[in-house]
């Protein structure tokens, strides 16, 4: 094996060393990207509303 | 300053400023954790390379915790005070908590399995953590259960209270019973007994988790109001036959919030 190889056998851990980093990964990196995601969509949306209420009136 | 900077319409300005800061702060700590704990500390001499689990589980833990505190303590200043900031801000938190307190048990049980020989015991530690997870999701599920949303809060406000109940639980659960997980070594009396090499790193995570929360936080929060301040021009331009009344706590503010 080598250098890289030997890193990601992390000494006969990996089948726990990885999935514990992968799940940290996907649960808080899938939550930032759906909190990004809501809080775009809000800010188009009350914007939209806000123009239209503006030429409304 | 706290009342001051809570109002809606001012903490859409500041947050606006904040935000970016934070987020890009979040993504260097967390960059420079990983590094940390994945490349510059040594594996353990009794634990090996399976150490290095520790440096998502210990953050992860004391972030649950933590972010169940906040909740409850938003939910006290919401009953209390009536502050729509508060509720908002317990409520962008809850999920938020949840989150943690999944990466807790699922690494923690990622690690059990090659240290204990099991994923899963019911000792004191894990079980609490274990009621500390579903306590959020009973938050989350009551605030959503009304169709008039002051209502949830509410009932949700007074789970988080009784709730509380469980945080000491959780610290004290390794002194108090015999369990499998280990007591503390960072935050106890006569200072932390873990290798300045471990403990750098440690903390390093722990600052990455409590900016990502904090990041997390804003962007929750300016997403509820902005969606809130969007009901509410829907509502008002309803005209005025089918006019339904708005519900107070779903206008936070009548001054412009952007």
């Amino acid at each position: 094996m080598g250098d890289a190889g030997n890193y990601l056998a992390m000494g006969g851990y990996a089948a726990f060393v990885w999935p514990a980093y992968g799940v940290a990964l996907a649960v808080l990196g899938g939550f930032a990207w759906y909190s990004w995601r809501r809080y775009r969509a809000s800010a188009e949306v009350l914007e939209k509303l806000q123009r239209e209420f503006r030429t409304r009136r | 300053m706290i009342n001051w900077l809570a109002n809606p319409a001012r903490f859409m300005r500041w947050s606006a400023a904040v935000l970016p800061w934070c987020g890009w702060a979040t993504v260097a700590v967390l960059a420079l954790g990983l590094h940390l704990a994945l490349i510059v500390v040594p594996p353990d001499y009794q634990q090996g390379e399976s150490v290095r689990i520790m440096y998502v589980h210990v953050p992860a833990a004391w972030m649950a915790s933590s972010v169940y505190l906040f909740v409850a303590v938003a939910s006290a200043v919401a009953l209390v005070w009536r502050h729509p900031l508060a509720e908002i801000a317990a409520g962008a938190a809850a999920p938020i908590g949840a989150a943690f307190t999944f990466v807790c048990l699922t690494s923690g049980s990622l690690w059990g399995r090659p240290m204990w020989g099991t994923w899963w015991v019911w000792d004191a530690r894990l079980t609490s953590v274990l009621v500390l997870f579903f306590l959020y999701l009973g938050y989350i599920a009551l605030v959503n259960a009304f169709d008039e949303p002051s209502r949830g809060t509410k009932a949700g406000s007074v789970l988080a209270l009784v709730g509380v109940v469980n945080l000491p639980i959780i610290k004290f659960s390794v002194d108090w019973w015999n369990t499998l997980h280990q007591p503390a070594s960072v935050m106890r009396l006569g200072g932390p007994r873990i290798d300045p090499s471990m403990l750098v790193p440690l903390l390093v995570m722990a600052v990455g988790f409590l900016l990502l929360f904090v990041t997390l936080l804003l962007l929750g929060m300016r997403a509820d109001l902005n969606e809130r301040k969007a009901f509410a021009l829907r509502v008002n331009s309803v005209p005025a036959p089918g006019r339904v009344a708005v519900p107070e706590s779903a206008v936070p503010a009548q001054s412009s919030m952007r």
